[in-house]
């Protein structure tokens, strides 16, 4: 298999129906080895369908999934004890305490060694912070209390692939940073996260690459390097002077848009119009008499390009 | 396949696996609601025991079997609170630990995570299905030996006459009751397997559990009316009560073997639906 050895999924063609109605069209998704990649997708868009499916949890209606090079369904128990998992929010018994919560999973999983059960599970609970509370009663747990047991668990033994399903989920702000110091050091031994966020400033910070999914269909794959240059850069003039500068940039083939306003000036953005230099334009329009006090050319961020693959819309697309 | 793929630290080699269904009879007893189910089957021979204490002179006709004998012999208790419970009282424990095995699992999210261990989906059914199976043992010899306790405690203890008219000793006797127990627990082998495969149907406890409990109560409906007759020695429930030949001497095995025939067709029956169901099953919960 030709480039296999790199990725860590890999999709072809996966499609998923679930109640009769089609929830995956066909994905292809590609996670290079060691990556952070980040899947991206509003509510309801299938991010955690296509996860349980990678992870053997549900059957693809048709396609083709590998993960760590192994088919699935077919090699799952031979590929799940290399995955460490977070899927749809933690589940745990609450009339256990948190450290018994965690060796009951890992007395579950048959090629770990027992006899470093209890120091793994100890080390994990102290990598998410919850040494303190680990003796307490799951059932007494906040939500990111619960949370961050869910991700330990994932944690419990070294994972060459390790899957996280809106780990911030619940998390205060150390909560949710130590989350992104949690990923970067599980880069550093070797691991691939396949992070599911529809937190674009986290995925922004913390991912290698990133997928966008749609209403079921993944729109955008890539590095991020990739995915922003995909989105086109915008011009920023700040000035008192409106009507004159909308007759420059409309001269320089493009339509400004949304005026935001600051005290005595007005904000302008546009498209970067093709084949013109900042420079230029701001020669033309000092030229032309606009007072210019603010000019910038910015790229466009994850934002823009997350609202401009999936839609303005606020409701769910079914 | 690459070498590379294969050379993980975790994926070296694997265990038995005994330790998970330790881990699921500890999980199983460290639950407040098991410790609740047993007390409330302890509390039928406390009942028995004390209702035939305080009530002045011997019972006469109505009542369960052996009723009579309590205050003569305490070892009587035991067997008359066995043969209360089993209608009713024990499928309704059973049902709710059998019902609970992976729908309970679903409902706590927990389901998927022991799915991901990983545990094989077939192993799941398999190690849920033996801790139900303790549990009906806890459960049976739960009634058993607070009856023979209360028994020893009240009344007095003393040889027993068998239905066959010989006299039996102390020991044997207590041998006698936990083939009983044995007897009983073997007859919820059957109801367990239909209760794992309501499990595998729904995300909702409480429904599995009420299903296999109804199963239980219409078996014996059915088994009750002799226009059905020719269906009831399929009835899950046929053989509850038969354990009156445990009772002569020699002990005859008949009932025994036959309940153990019938029962072993209600687990592999049972077993191949949960498993067909529960192998293909999505885990959305
Ligand atoms: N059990 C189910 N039966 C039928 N449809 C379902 C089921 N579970 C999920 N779906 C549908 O599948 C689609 C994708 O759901 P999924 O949970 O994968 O979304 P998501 O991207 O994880 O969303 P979120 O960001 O809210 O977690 C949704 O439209 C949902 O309605
Ligand atoms: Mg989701």
């Amino acid at each position: 298999m030709s480039g296999a050895a790199d990725l860590v999924i890999e999709t072809t063609g996966l499609t998923k129906r679930l109640g009769g109605r089609s929830v995956l069209n066909g994905i292809d998704l590609a996670v290079p080895r060691g990556s952070v990649f980040g899947f991206l997708g509003p509510n309801g868009s299938g991010k955690t369908t296509t996860i349980r499916i990678l992870l053997g949890l549900a059957s693809a209606t048709s396609g083709d999934v590998r993960v760590l090079g192994e088919s699935i369904p077919r090699a799952l128990q031979q590929v799940l004890p290399r995955v460490g998992a977070l899927v749809e929010g933690p589940g745990f018994y609450p009339f256990l305490s948190g450290t018994a919560n965690l060796l009951r999973l890992d007395a579950a999983d048959r090629y770990v060694s027992p006899s470093t059960r209890r120091q793994r599970v100890d080390t994990a609970l102290e990598r998410v912070g919850l040494s303190q509370a680990a003796g307490k009663k799951v059932g007494r747990y906040s939500l990111g209390m619960k949370q961050r047991l869910g991700i330990a668990n994932a944690l419990l033994t070294h994972r060459d692939l390790i899957v996280l399903d809106e780990p911030t989920n619940g998390l205060d702000p150390q909560g949710t940073r130590e989350v992104r110091h949690l990923v970067r050091s599980l880069t550093e031994e070797g691991t691939t996260v396949f992070v599911s966020s529809h937190l674009l400033t986290e995925v922004e910070q913390i991912c290698s690459h990133a997928a966008v999914l749609s209403a079921g269909s993944l729109v955008a794959q890539g590095s991020l390097e990739e995915l922003r240059r995909a989105g086109e850069p915008r011009l920023r003039v700040v000035t008192p002077d409106l009507p004159q500068t909308h007759t420059v940039l409309r001269r320089l083939g493009t339509t400004p848009d949304d005026d935001g306003a600051s005290p005595g000036a007005h904000i302008i953005t546009a498209p970067l119009p093709d084949g013109v230099t900042p420079d230029r334009i701001v020669r033309e329009l000092v030229e032309a008499g606009v007072r210019v006090n603010g000019f910038s050319v910015d790229q466009a961020g994850l934002e823009d390009l997350f609202v401009a693959l999936t839609g303005e819309g606020f409701d769910v697309v079914q | 396949m690459s070498s590379k793929t294969l050379s993980s630290s975790t994926a070296s080699r694997k265990s038995v696996g005994w330790r998970f269904l330790g881990s699921e009879l500890s999980v199983l007893f460290r639950r407040r609601r098991t410790w609740a189910l047993l007390a409330a089957l302890a509390a039928i021979p406390v009942l028995i025991a004390v209702a035939v204490k305080l009530s002045s002179g011997p019972p006469r006709g109505r009542g369960p079997a052996f009723l009579d004998q309590v205050s003569q012999n305490g070892l009587f208790v035991a067997v008359v609170a066995t043969i209360v419970a089993i209608p009713l009282f024990l499928p309704l424990t059973v049902g709710v630990v059998a019902g609970d095995t992976v729908a309970g699992e679903a409902s706590t999210g927990t389901l998927r995570y022991l799915l991901m261990s990983p545990v094989a989906r077939g192993r799941l059914l398999a190690v849920k299905y033996a801790g139900a199976v303790v549990f009906c043992l806890a459960a049976t010899f739960t009634v058993g030996s607070v009856g023979t306790l209360m028994g020893a405690l009240l009344f007095p203890v003393g040889p027993v006459t068998t239905l066959s008219g010989t006299t039996i000793d102390v020991t044997e006797s207590l041998v006698r009751i936990a083939l009983v127990c044995l007897y009983v627990t073997l007859s919820l082998l059957g109801l367990c397997a239909v209760g794992l495969f309501m499990s595998t149907l729904t995300d909702v406890p409480v429904g599995a559990m009420a299903a296999t409990v109804v199963a239980s109560v219409v078996s014996q409906v059915v088994g009750q009316l002799p226009q059905l007759e020719w269906i009831h020695p399929w009835l899950l429930t046929h053989y509850w009560l038969g354990f009156a030949d445990l009772l002569r001497d020699p002990v005859v095995w008949d009932s025994f073997a036959a309940n153990a025939v019938l029962q072993a067709g209600y687990i592999v029956v049972f077993g191949a639906l949960a498993y067909g169901r529960f192998s293909t099953k999505d885990v959305l919960a």
